[in-house]
């Protein structure tokens, strides 16, 4: 929608954005070609998982925290079982780490999988949604879904179902997987990683809007891994820590247009997480052929063009489906499914990578293992700042535009991030005003 | 040209899990489009035709004044209006504050209260407009949703189960776990998942909600012979689906004699039952 607010005043607001997780908003105000104002807003209702926590045992973090996102429940799950973990003192080494591995693969997969077909691809291809490009594109949606469908076998294989796993616990599973179980699993994941590969060789193709900003990227780097849930977090400028210094380096604030909080880095402002900052700070970490096929396709050893971040998160899900095939070759069942967690008093965190990048949970639980407080940073209210600054270089190089075409851009360029609003509220609605003079 | 099913999917404080649900539908996602008409789904596509719709799909709890005022008029465009999942249909884990402080929630995540809206309340859509099927689950069964949709297209009724998980997982022959002393929730916990949590030997924890005629003293009672302390019996009825009868009235039954089973840190005053 836009609307003429004034001789040169000019409004572009999006009530409620599409193709996005949640509920969100977006309002740009234009004064000639100058950006006035630019706001993300997130009027997803609030559901105050931190404060419903408290009182809670330990051992149901990962089943409660999971509600908070039904698109990406496995990384709360991992958030939660390795912060609880940390508090107890426990480490889950061995098989039953390759498991969790392997059911956070199947989350990328189908993750990845959905945005870039079902909600990203109709950006670049000028569809309102995928059901509509199906009509011309029946093949590429086809594709889509059943690349999506290898993440869902996976997620219902480790953890009984695709959405809200009941087979995690502290300490690993309820039941691990038999061998054949496995070998089932493997045939459709070897189909899912050719389906993966011609889905870099097409997004790479793809036309892409010019943009570039300074970005800091921030994610985990492990010393041998591509990142899952452990490794110390680190930035494309000087940032390397352990979790446990989060509060340190990183706060959260609250703004009156948002029910999410703006996450910053102390000192130094917004920052950028998910695919492009995993890949740009651990891209020595992929497997050869993975790297190798992101040469084929010409993607840039740093990526700073979010438009592009479509070809990254295809390449994520080269790189799952080959992780997922490596754990399934060298599965040999877990003597026992789980190893025992005693709760003890103690303040701990974790961070693991959910699809759309770094989520930190904090808790401190008592000696009974009752929690008595919780923090949870998800990956949107990180990049809801960066997401903001995006969309106002973005304007500024494009005033040209028509106003439904720039709305539409605009709308691209808040999905470049896969935001996730269900997360963030603990977060979007887009508007673009325009004035004319002063 | 036959008319097909107008379709629309409504969203209100929920995870979006169920309406993933649909797009999880992998095999069965274009046909459905080519028999139902998806006129607004804000997950899926840009597009929206205006209402009035023949089905509403409704997902999640009404938690704001203004939600409450928009699901009334979601009612009034709608022919036929179905709750998917938990949050829709019982208030969902965010109904927890139902037993408790709201302002005290607030001040936890938030710095500056003020500038969040939020009802005291987590409620049903039911406790607000008519509905006219409730689809259990959180979150809800793909394969239900889709026998749920078939029936309404063939014009036949929907049968959405009502029994308990029990006679599901006699069905699978899975031996129950509460003979090897795990606490399951399977007694009176309605079926549609195919008895999931016992097939990975773990104790269902009720997220299909109560089973129509759910008798939760009896497995009350049961679970303490088992030497289930107060507090996780409280919490186990309190999660996903507190706020649905008779799950709700589980507080009067389980006496706080016990340490509080939630919500009594730092003496803010947060009771564990209602
Ligand atoms: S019922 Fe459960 S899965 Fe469905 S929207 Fe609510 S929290 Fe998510
Ligand atoms: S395991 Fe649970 S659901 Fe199955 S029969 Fe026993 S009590 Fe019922
Ligand atoms: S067994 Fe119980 S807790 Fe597990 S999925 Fe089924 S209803 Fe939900």
């Amino acid at each position: 929608m836009t609307e003429e607010t004034g001789p040169r005043t000019k409004v572009i607001q999006v009530d409620y954005l599409a193709r996005v997780e949640g509920e969100g908003a977006m309002y740009i105000r234009l004064n000639g070609d100058v950006v006035e104002d630019v706001q993300l807003k997130i009027f997803e209702p609030p559901r105050f998982f931190e404060a419903l926590l408290r009182g809670r045992s330990f051992t149901e973090a990962p089943d409660i925290t999971a509600r908070i996102c039904g698109i990406c429940p496995v990384a709360y799950q991992m958030s939660a079982v390795h912060a609880m973990e940390r508090a107890c003192g426990v480490r889950v080494g061995g098989t039953l780490r390759e498991l969790r591995r392997l059911l956070y693969c199947g989350e990328w997969i189908a993750s990845h999988s959905l945005h870039i077909y079902l909600l990203h691809a109709p950006d670049f291809l000028g569809y309102a949604g995928a059901v509509d490009m199906a009509r011309d594109h029946p093949a590429l949606v086809k594709q889509g879904l059943a690349l999506k469908k290898v993440g869902n076998a996976i997620m219902r294989a480790i953890g009984g179902r695709e959405v809200h796993a009941i087979n995690v616990r502290l300490g690993g599973f309820y039941r691990t997987p038999s061998r054949q179980d496995m070998t089932a699993l493997r045939t459709e994941i070897a189909a899912g990683l050719s389906l993966a590969r011609e889905t870099v060789r097409w997004a790479a193709k793809l036309d892409f809007p010019t943009l570039e900003l300074d970005y800091e990227f921030v994610a985990l780097r492990h010393p041998t891994e591509y990142p899952f849930c452990e490794g110390r977090v680190v930035s494309s400028t000087d940032l390397d820590i352990d979790v446990a210094e989060w509060d340190d380096n990183f706060e959260e604030q609250q703004v009156a247009h948002s029910t999410a909080l703006h996450a910053v880095r102390k000192g130094r402002g917004p920052y950028f997480v998910g695919p492009m900052a995993r890949y740009n700070l651990n891209r020595d970490k992929l497997f050869d052929s993975t790297r190798a096929l992101a040469e084929e396709v010409g993607l840039e050893a740093k990526v700073r063009n979010p438009f592009r971040s479509i070809i990254v998160r295809a390449l994520e899900v080269v790189w799952a489906c080959e992780e997922a095939l490596r754990i399934i070759d060298a599965y040999a069942p877990p003597p026992q499914p789980a190893i025992e967690v005693l709760p003890r008093a103690a303040t701990a965190w974790a961070a693991t990578e959910a699809p759309r990048g770094l989520l930190v949970h904090r808790y401190t639980i008592d000696a009974a293992g009752l929690i008595r407080d919780a923090n949870i940073v998800p990956p949107t209210s990180q990049n809801q700042k960066t997401i903001e600054d995006d969309l106002r270089a973005f304007i500024t190089q494009h005033t040209h535009l028509a106003d439904a075409e720039l709305q539409w851009r605009c709308e691209q360029t808040i999905r470049n991030y896969d935001p996730c609003i269900s997360c963030a509220t603990h977060f979007l609605d887009l508007q673009v005003e325009r004035t004319h003079g002063h | 040209m036959t008319t097909r099913l107008k379709l629309a999917v409504w969203k209100f404080a929920s995870c979006d899990g169920c309406q993933l649900q649909i797009l999880d539908c992998e095999d069965e996602l274009l046909v459905l489009a080519e028999v139902v008409d998806i006129a607004y789904f804000k997950e899926a596509t840009r597009h929206e035709d205006p209402g009035p719709y023949d089905l509403s799909l409704v997902e999640g709890s009404i938690t704001t004044a203004h939600d409450a005022e928009r699901i009334r008029q979601v009612r009034a465009q709608s022919r036929i209006l179905v709750t998917i999942g938990a949050c829709a249909t019982s208030g969902g884990i965010q109904a927890l504050k139902n037993f408790d402080d709201v302002a005290v929630y607030k001040s936890i995540v938030y710095a500056t209260p003020a500038y969040v809206s939020s009802l005291a309340t987590s409620t049903p859509i039911a406790d607000h407009v008519t509905v006219d099927y409730a689809i259990p689950g959180c979150p809800i069964d793909k394969t239900m949703l889709l026998r749920f949709l078939s029936a309404l297209l063939a014009g036949r009724k929907p049968d959405i189960p009502t029994h308990t998980a029990c006679v599901a997982c006699k069905h699978s022959g899975v031996a129950c776990l509460m003979v090897r002393g795990i606490p399951c929730m399977g007694p009176v916990t309605r079926a549609g998942c195919d008895a999931l949590c016992p097939k990975f030997a773990r104790g269902c924890f009720g997220c299909f909600g109560p089973s129509e005629t759910a008798n939760v003293d009896a497995l009350i009672a049961q679970w303490r012979e088992m030497g289930v302390d107060e507090a996780t019996i409280m919490r186990a009825f309190h999660t996903f689906q507190a706020w649905a009868p008779p799950f709700r009235q589980v507080g009067d039954v389980v006496k706080s004699q016990t340490s509080p089973s939630r919500g009594a840190s730092q003496g803010q005053g947060r009771q564990g039952h209602d």
